[in-house]
């Protein structure tokens, strides 16, 4: 049995008179590839964005990284890499300067992030696109990119919000690719997502509705659960009892 | 017409929703009406005074009495050297010296003139020449008690009277001001900024896509805008009149009028100013400067047109505040008609029709 | 600290991209003194009399003369009677009229006295106050060049009591602006001015940009201290700020002759603090505004109050109680007091030390409140 390096109990997140996240409890093993699935609306970026420490969790509590996700929010930063729905890299940077300013944010050298940059592009075959604005990026390179630069300090854990929202299914199977080598490296995986074909790649997967975790396991045990062919058909099932609609 | 009212319809919930942005528009010309409107005058009070006097005699202290009592100066007693009044000036304490010969009433009695020297700090010009004329009117005044003259001959009165203003409220003048600098700043961000926005999130594309004429569609944005400014101009003169005594003394509705010439007006300023930037930064940054500067330097709000030399008068032309201020002084405080106030009316017609035919032209181009 | 630097090299070239914001920084001081000081004067000059003259005399004539070559005045139109002069004040032709009374002359012969009746546009208060005067000591000088032409005509008795009249000299010397110069008093401020839009509105533009595209969140998922974020935001504005002081100081110098007597560094100096305070404020703006155009009505919103209640344009000194209080706290103040100092009064760095000591204390709440308003967890 491997360590958990994601620990969370009762976790809730209330806006006024809406509760966006209802006690949610669960872990995540390190290495994983965990997938975290639901609807629209259904709370996951809020739970993302209380385990990264940008939100402030309103009731439950939680360790990621072995650090306390209430008071040690900032050292929690420094073992985590993170890449948001919205495309969030600085549009009016380029590529490496992009690559050069989150190293750099997370304490690496000139030295070593100038020798990882080249690295990166070779690999990502980016490397006449050093100098290109990030906004002159098609949306799949653009989604390549950030999710190298979310991990490119060797994180313990990544956070990937929708990394493959908008793009077509050949780039999909590329960025998945990358997914796996991360996790070949000993990064855990937490991924949000809505592709339902995307669960099958992950190790265990949880589908919340409404703000609750509903079911939590392997996807082959899922569909055995709810005894369906396919997740599509596990997550059609468990999204019948939604009452929020799409906001 | 139908798909006209849908749409100004969803621009207006779409500002009302916004209740933050909506508080903030609808706030500030109050606050800055009353701030600016009591807090802003060319009055020279308080005028920090010292006075040196080698040797006191009765002359002398009489007149440093009547300068300690008089209500524009604020006495800061005698100083004992020059030297001690000079760093004081420089180092902005005082305003006016007061400095008197040696044995000024041996001086006066005997040879029947001696010197009293003003030293002004006139770093600011208005300011400095005031106080002197201020302390010379109580100096030549006491000399006049003093002296215990015979009338002098040949004297000629003057009957003075202030038209318009007969208090000389500094408010006469600086309320039509401030209406059109709150005006102008806010009517251009608003409308540039948020059409920027749209653009740089790319619904402005969608929406130009859409059945509706492009002329059609950007007079629907401009709708709810408009009765918003429309609102904070009506706040201002309420507060103007019931506040600051301001008086209304022409037609409200011709006043009306020329506030909405003004606000259209400004609001196409905006328009023009969202076809030249395509950042909503640089909106901000735009509409700031050019709303700004030239209404507070140019527009007659502060400093009179008439004082400055030709080619700046001709460069204040073309600030629309200028002549919206001008408007606004005739029919509000002077009370006079439209067949004074239409040439003003004019020119801030002209310029809307210039400014959207600009914005017309642009956009198209950028379709083509 | 090492952080740091690749912050700061971020916000530099994000602000090099723009198209708007360099050319900004270089162009927008040079238009603003380049122009703005000639428009603004309180010198009243030019002002058009209209002179309703019911005597016809010879003493009317002359008295209509010494306004019509006065500086101060232009000699509009000389109309029939009082009622087609303040046709002419309504139509906006004239700022003033003086009517002499048909009396004029014999009441000044026989009686010894007369007047005239002064009626002035005063909807611009100091502009009717100080024409009225300007009139007042035409009148004046006028009468004293009466007396002197005629007083053998007086009775003997009040022409001795008359030539005993004994005489103070008032003589009044303005120190530090003999010339009465209003641009040398004005451009001090406009440094200011420049100073406080700059380095106001683009901070309080660029947070809230940040927050609007998002990249705000990829920012507060890193382990960076808050201190470090906005001190980096901060220090780009100082080099803004300096480049158009050092503009500013040398077109000053070129075009109007103007150097500051206190030394350029005693200004460079002042101007730091002052920019770290308005900067401060821009975050502070930034920071509470969902979108960009609420941070622009705001930012807008506090320059003006800054600008119109920090003595620029209208002295602090005649405001009520209340408006003092608040520039009391007003950074603008504080430095256009420092700068005036030191351009036209010749005062030292020691001499504003005041100023810059409030200055700095303005500074540290308002970039303290910076650091705690900037959340990294919602």
């Amino acid at each position: 049995m491997s360590k958990k390096v994601i620990e969370v109990f009762n976790l809730t997140k209330k806006f006024g008179n809406f509760t966006a996240v209802d006690r949610i409890s669960f872990d995540v093993k390190e290495g994983e590839i965990f997938g975290f699935l639901g609807a629209n609306g259904a709370g996951k970026t809020t739970a993302m964005q209380m385990l990264c420490g940008i939100s402030m969790p309103t009731a439950g509590e939680g360790t990621v990284a072995g650090y306390d996700i209430i008071k040690e929010n900032e050292r929690i930063k420094r073992n985590i890499g993170y890449m948001s729905q919205k495309f969030s890299l600085y549009e009016d940077l380029k590529v490496w300067e992009n690559i050069r300013l989150f190293g750099g944010i997370y304490g690496l050298s000139d030295k070593t992030i100038a020798e990882k940059t080249n690295e990166l592009l070779k690999q990502l075959d980016f490397e006449q696109e050093r100098n290109t604005l990030v906004k002159y990026l098609p949306l799949g390179w653009k989604q390549k990119l950030a999710f190298s630069v979310a991990i490119f300090h060797e994180p313990r854990i990544v956070f990937l919000d929708e990394p493959t929202g908008g793009v077509d299914p050949a780039m999909r199977r590329q960025f998945w690719e990358m997914i796996y080598d991360a996790a070949d490296r000993g990064i855990t995986v937490f991924v949000t997502t809505h592709y339902m074909d995307e669960a099958e790649y992950c190790n265990r997967v949880s589908i919340m509705v409404d703000g609750r975790i509903d079911a939590l396991d392997t996807p082959a045990e899922l569909r055995r659960r709810f005894s369906a062919d396919s997740m599509d058909e596990v997550f059609r099932q468990l999204a019948r009892k939604a009452k929020r609609g799409d906001q | 017409m139908k798909q006209f009212i849908a749409f100004v319809k969803k621009e207006f919930r779409h500002i009302i929703r916004d209740n933050r942005t909506l508080l903030i528009i609808l706030g500030m010309p109050v606050v800055e009406i009353l701030l600016f409107g009591f807090a802003v005058n060319m009055e020279v009070q308080n005028i920090r005074v010292a006075v040196y006097d080698p040797t006191p005699d009765a002359f002398t202290t009489g007149i440093a009495e009547r300068i300690r009592q008089n209500s524009y100066f604020n006495y800061r007693g005698s100083v004992q050297t020059m030297d001690e009044m000079e760093e004081s000036m420089r180092k902005g304490e005082l305003d006016l010296a007061v400095v008197f010969q040696q044995n000024f009433q041996e001086e006066l009695v005997h040879s029947g003139e001696a010197d009293v020297q003003l030293l002004s700090n006139s770093s600011d010009p208005n300011r400095g020449s005031i106080a002197a004329t201020y302390a010379t009117a109580i100096i030549a005044g006491f000399q006049r008690e003093q002296t215990d003259l015979i009338q002098i001959p040949f004297q000629i009165q003057t009957e003075n009277r202030m038209i318009y203003n007969p208090l000389m409220k500094s408010s006469y003048m600086f309320v039509p001001g401030i209406m059109g600098l709150v005006l102008m700043i806010i009517c251009t961000i608003m409308t540039s900024v948020s059409i920027v926005r749209e653009k740089e999130r790319g619904t402005m594309e969608v929406l130009l896509a859409s059945p509706l004429k492009q002329g059609t569609m950007i007079f629907a944005k401009t709708i709810p805008y408009m009765v918003i400014s429309f609102i904070d101009f009506v706040i201002i003169l309420l507060l103007s009149y019931f506040v600051l005594d301001v008086p209304v003394n022409g037609s409200l509705l011709l006043l009306f009028f020329v506030a909405i010439l003004y606000i259209t007006l400004t609001l196409s300023y905006g328009l023009t100013v969202s076809t030249l930037v395509d950042k909503q930064v640089n909106a901000v940054i735009f509409s700031a400067i050019t709303a700004m500067i030239p209404v507070l330097m140019l527009s007659g709000m502060i400093f009179p047109v008439d004082n400055m030399p030709g080619a700046l008068q001709a460069l204040s032309a073309i600030v629309p505040a200028r002549w919206f201020i001008e408007a606004v002084r005739k029919v509000m405080i002077q009370g006079l008609g439209v067949t004074i106030a239409w040439k003003e009316m004019l020119v801030l017609t002209g310029m809307t029709l210039f400014l959207l035919g600009v914005t017309i032209m642009k956009t198209k181009k950028r379709l083509e | 600290m090492k952080t740091l630097k690749f912050l700061i090299e971020k916000e530099f070239k994000q602000m090099f991209r723009n198209p708007l914001i360099p050319r900004l920084i270089v162009l927008f001081p040079t238009m603003v003194l380049l122009v703005f000081p000639w428009a603004v004067s309180f010198e009243i000059k030019n002002i058009r009399v209209d002179v309703v003259d019911h005597s016809k005399s010879v003493y009317s004539k002359r008295l209509t003369d010494k306004i019509a070559a006065s500086q101060y005045f232009i000699l509009h139109d000389t109309p029939p009677d009082y009622n087609a002069a303040m046709l002419n004040m309504e139509n906006d032709e004239t700022d003033m009229i003086v009517e002499i009374p048909a009396s004029f002359d014999v009441d000044l012969v026989k009686r010894r006295e007369s007047g005239v009746g002064v009626a002035v546009n005063s909807v611009n208060g100091t502009q009717g106050l100080l024409g009225s005067n300007y009139v007042m000591q035409i009148v004046n000088d006028f009468s004293s060049e009466l007396r002197g032409e005629l007083t053998q005509t007086l009775p003997p008795q009040t022409r001795v009591s008359f030539m005993r009249l004994k005489k103070m000299n008032i003589v009044p010397q303005y120190k530090y602006n003999p010339a009465l110069d209003y641009k040398k008093f004005m451009i001090p401020g406009f440094m200011v001015l420049l100073l406080t839009i700059l380095c106001g509105i683009l901070p309080a533009l660029n947070i809230v940009m940040e927050k609007e595209n998002g990249t705000i969140n990829q920012i507060n998922v890193t382990p960076i201290s808050k201190m470090n974020f906005i001190l980096a935001k901060l220090i780009p504005y100082w080099a803004v700020g300096l480049v158009v002081m050092i503009i500013s100081i040398t077109l000053s110098f070129l075009i109007y002759g103007l150097w500051p007597g206190g030394g350029v560094v005693a200004v460079l100096i002042s101007s730091i603090v002052f920019i770290l305070s308005v900067s401060g404020l821009g975050i502070i703006i930034s920071n509470y505004s969902e979108t960009m155009q609420q941070a622009s009505f705001l930012v807008m919103f506090f320059i003006l109050i800054l600008v119109l209640l920090g003595g620029m344009f209208t002295p602090v000194s005649s405001m009520p109680a209340w408006a003092q209080a608040i520039a009391a706290i007003n950074p603008f103040n504080y430095l256009t007091t420092a700068f005036r100092m030191l351009y036209l009064n010749g005062s030292s760095l020691a001499d504003v030390s005041g100023n810059l000591l409030a200055l700095g204390a303005i500074a540290v709440v308002l970039n303290g409140w910076a650091v705690f308003s900037y959340k990294k967890r919602g």
